[in-house]
């Protein structure tokens, strides 16, 4: 639907002066600020866009230099990668949680010249590594709060730089140098660097064009039918390729309303607000959502319970249908309309999901039970899969064709091979042109014949979707040479509400194992309920009857597992619940939340050995860093648990496609 | 200098300012029991004063001493240079002393933002009959009035309870509210009861974080109670130490640390 106007609008501010001009009085982006949703319509925020690149171009900042984007999702923030697009500079946006000695990476390897940051913390965490960056020239901030006394010479305020470049601009001629600096400006110009959360080692600048970034926008756009009367909220790191592309480049593209939260806190209540009408969020925030309903509804009176589970059975029975235009007997259609005026409706409401039109999860496996009581309350979620590399779309979910283990089909434009090794290789348009100052790694990841590794190993099942099973360099083997999938096993731990994080041990060994996180939320209310007296995660951790209840759930994995031809080997034998949560802070999750398994196996060394020599208990004690940077132990002594087997399934019945 | 108002420590520098309030010889006895016995010290302007001592050495009574809650037997209290014998709680409102509780005492079934509002209350000037009305001049004031206290919920960062009934809310929580109503009056002289009793770390630590910033971008001058001694060593600029309603020892943190009558109240001493 966009294709024609992308063709003449071929970088993003050419975009943006596209929109101002066809619809400049429709609302591009709202804020809410003070508890009032604050709104900039597409003129006011060419405007305000033009002056910033003004502003940015009078500080000294030129074509082909680096922009670091530090913050959460503000309007001014968005607003600065298209002004440093505008004089074609590269915007490199930076996850904000990250503890300086992170972003100290980012920032040298990208050679950012500028940063644009959201507030004091930010500022006061840069000045922390100011050493280390030599390129930085210039810090800009949004919210001026704290930063009264600080030395502005080198500091200045986002809102001053926009009123210096519109004074600039006030002279004609400033005017006309401005637009041809836009004018330079071509689709095949690097857009965008966006830095890999790290999984595996080192961050990598993933290098995307204008053209790229587009491609992707329009995939997205053109397969779900997003236009100008869109809502999204956005709230999810700006440093992540999913964010940049829905609520940055299909904005721009397609014109819809771009919503900021008042803080990562209300996001719930604003969303509800707005009504959006595209939504997009990794497995763990629909996850929350439930639990807390889940744990509201307990509190509920008997009556109201009562309703609220049976309206729910009567969706588990006939809602997917209904959602996926399929016939349903008119009994079932009666009662979904009489659940949907009662709870499904006022639930969609909760959630602010009310006005969606399609919601994406992807990032992390869904869990089959999760996916489908969103859809089957009515509200159209599908999946994707999805990597920076990308541009982010390689498969999605078509209307009409949703399982809730699989990832979809191919996304328009793009062709997927599966290799010998089973990893799934892609290539489309969108796809980067290469990790920033790191050709060889860049060679490792791309084919001679332009496809890009994308490291999953997964395969197609009959229909054509694309089952991802793993990292591929992950799929290990026991020692038996039984296969073992860690993140299978922990996807299927995690589908439990009472596990928060689990991390699977096997690789080499004789027999597999795991650590498991409780959540903290449904354990403790389950707590509650049930008289058992904790102070701390750690001490409810450590209970015996939460003990007792994990191990109802990893048997119930085991029963599966044993179920599934090739899986039976990989049953977990032993396992232990951690003393203390997985955090990003302490370096055993990725900023995207994913489990450094590597890294834990090394911090838990101790754990990890009472594991597999039989010890029935094991002494730890680990160092953790709080918010501040500042460090503080806490030693603990963690039960092991064993596990009951089962008998394997009779090998090579049903076709290996349909095993994983 | 490097944009730093605070040092690497987290104390903040600030020049001594002149006196805001003195305590000249108060005491105050209930009946027979002498709560507090000829104590005297002063307050600087904009700067983080810390009350600190065993169990029942009379800081309570101190604050409440200073807020006109009690009215002490013998001695005066100087504030902005005036001084009275006898001052009256809502004097001490009106005259820019606001106060938080040892034991939270909020609205319960009132939301954060109604919670928060009332500590407007005496800057409103509009009567109840323009009030009721909702209209004209009173709305014209209130939306003034929100405004202020928009910026409090934002600078404690509390956007998300913003509309919840604060019962229901967890003790910490609760504790920022109540800063926050103290806040909406925009005090000279901030007084704080135990701010962290009974927090966790992480809480206790934002509600530092807190209290230097109200320190240091309103220019609040605090005098604060509190038990835990790392939080009143890192956060105050002079320290004043009670026993059994005397005062025993008055001076930099550093100072009062190493005063061997605070190291005997403290731990204790064979007499």
């Amino acid at each position: 639907m966009a294709s024609g106007t992308a063709g003449q609008a071929d970088t993003f501010p050419k975009l943006l002066l596209r929109n101002a001009r066809e619809r400049a009085s429709r609302v591009a982006f709202r804020h809410k600020d003070l508890g009032i949703w604050q709104s900039w319509n597409w003129a006011e925020v060419a405007e305000h866009v033009r002056n910033f690149a003004k502003g940015l171009h009078d500080l000294g900042l030129k074509r082909g230099e680096k922009v670091a984007i530090i913050g959460q999702n503000r309007p001014r923030l968005y607003w600065s990668m298209c002004a440093a697009q505008w004089i074609g500079a590269i915007p490199v946006p930076v996850y904000a949680d990250g503890v300086a000695e992170e972003m100290a990476y980012v920032l040298d390897h990208a050679e950012a010249v500028f940063a644009v940051v959201q507030d004091q913390e930010q500022v006061d965490k840069l000045l922390s590594i100011a050493d280390r960056l030599p390129h930085l020239r210039h810090m800009l901030y949004d919210e001026p709060r704290g930063l009264r006394d600080y030395d502005h010479s080198k500091l200045h305020a986002i809102e001053a730089v926009i009123a210096n470049g519109a004074r600039a601009l006030k002279d004609p001629q400033a005017q006309a140098a401005l637009a041809r600096e836009m004018e330079q400006g071509q689709g095949s110009d690097l857009g965008i660097i966006l830095y890999t959360s790290g999984t595996t080692g080192r961050p990598k600048g993933v290098m995307l064009s204008h053209y790229n970034v587009l491609i992707a926008a329009e995939i997205g756009c053109g397969f779900d039918g997003l236009n100008e009367t869109d809502e999204v909220i956005a709230y999810l790191p700006i440093a992540w390729v999913g964010d940049h592309v829905f609520s940055y480049a299909q904005a721009m593209l397609a014109g819809f309303c771009v919503n900021c939260p008042e803080s990562p806190d209300t996001v719930i209540d604003d969303r509800r607000e707005v009504g959006t009408t595209y939504a997009f969020a990794p497995p763990r925030v629909f996850e929350n959502m439930l639990t807390v309903t889940m744990v509201r509804m307990e509190d509920a009176g008997a009556l109201k319970r009562r309703m609220f589970h049976y309206f729910l059975d009567v969706a588990k029975r006939y809602g997917e249908q209904i959602l996926n235009g399929e016939s349903v007997p008119l009994k079932g259609r009666l009662l979904y309309k009489l659940g949907d005026w009662l709870v499904y409706g006022p639930l969609r409401n909760r959630f602010g999901l009310t006005n969606i039109k399609v919601g994406y999860t992807a990032g992390e496996a869904i869990g089959p039970e999760l996916f489908r009581f969103y859809r089957s309350i009515g509200v159209n979620l599908k999946q994707l899969y999805g990597q920076t590399e990308a541009g982010v779309y390689i498969t999605m979910q078509p209307n009409g064709e949703i399982k809730a283990d699989t990832v979809g089909k191919p996304a328009p434009m793009v062709e997927i091979r599966i290799d010998d090794n089973g990893e799934v290789l892609y290539r489309s348009p969108s796809i980067f042109g290469g990790y920033y100052k790191d050709p060889d790694k860049t060679a490792e990841t791309m084919t001679a014949d332009g496809y890009v590794r994308s490291g999953d190993a997964g395969f197609f099942d009959d229909g054509g979707h694309l089952k991802i099973i793993d990292r591929a360099k992950d799929v290990g083997k026991l020692a038996s040479g039984d296969l073992f999938p860690p993140k299978y096993i922990e996807n299927k731990l995690k589908f439990y509400p009472n596990i928060k994080e689990a991390v699977a041990f096997g690789q080499g060994r004789d027999y597999a194992t795991v650590a498991l996180n409780i959540d903290l939320i449904a354990v403790g209310n389950w707590a509650e309920r049930n008289n058992v007296v904790y102070a701390s995660y750690q001490e409810l951790a450590g209970h015996d009857l939460v003990y007792d209840m994990i191990a109802k759930h990893v048997d119930e994995v085991n029963r599966s597992l044993a179920s599934e031809p090739m899986m039976g080997g990989a049953q977990i034998k032993r396992f232990l619940i951690l003393h203390k949560e997985l955090d990003a802070d302490d370096g055993e999750l990725t900023r995207t939340q994913k489990v450094r398994r590597g890294f834990i196996a090394e911090r838990y060394a101790p754990l990890v050995a009472a594991l597999y020599d039989g010890s029935d208990a094991a002494d730890i004690s680990t160092e953790v860093t709080f918010e501040d940077g500042r460090k503080g132990v806490i030693a603990a002594r963690v039960k092991v648990r064993d596990a009951k087997l089962y008998p394997a399934a009779v090998e090579g019945a049903p076709s290996s496609a349909k095993a994983a | 200098m490097n944009a730093e108002p605070i040092n690497v420590t987290g104390t903040p520098i600030r020049a001594k300012g002149e006196i805001l309030l003195s305590v000249e010889n108060i005491s105050l006895r209930f009946g027979g029991v002498k709560a507090i016995t000829d104590v005297s010290f002063d307050i600087r302007k904009g700067e983080i004063r810390a009350i600190i001592g065993p169990n029942g050495a009379g800081k309570t009574s101190m604050l409440n001493c200073i807020n006109g809650f009690y009215q002490p037997q013998e001695g005066q209290i100087v504030f902005k240079g005036e001084r009275r014998a006898k001052m009256r709680p809502h004097r001490a409102a009106a005259g820019g002393i606001a106060r938080t509780f040892q034991n939270v005492a909020l609205f319960k079934g009132m939301s954060t933002l109604d919670n928060i509002m009332t500590g407007r209350t005496l800057k409103m000037k509009k009567g109840f009959f323009w009030q009721a009305l909702r209209h004209g001049p009173a709305m014209q004031e209130e939306i003034a009035h929100r405004r202020v206290v928009e910026d409090i919920i934002d600078f404690l960062q509390i956007e998300h309870i913003r509309k919840l009934p604060v019962g229901k809310l967890p003790y910490g929580l609760q504790k920022r509210v109540e800063l926050g109503r103290a806040l909406a009056m925009e005090p000279e002289l901030l007084l704080l009861d135990e701010p962290m009793a009974g927090m966790n770390l992480e809480e206790k630590e934002d509600m530092c974080r807190f209290i230097l910033d109200v320190n240091n971008q309103f220019g609040t001058t605090i005098a604060l109670i509190e038990h835990d001694m790392g939080v009143v060593m890192d956060l105050s600029d002079r320290v004043v130490v009670l026993e059994y309603g005397r005062k025993i020892a008055d001076g930099t943190p550093d100072e009062v640390k190493a005063n061997q009558k605070v190291i005997d109240a403290y731990l204790g001493v064979a007499h």
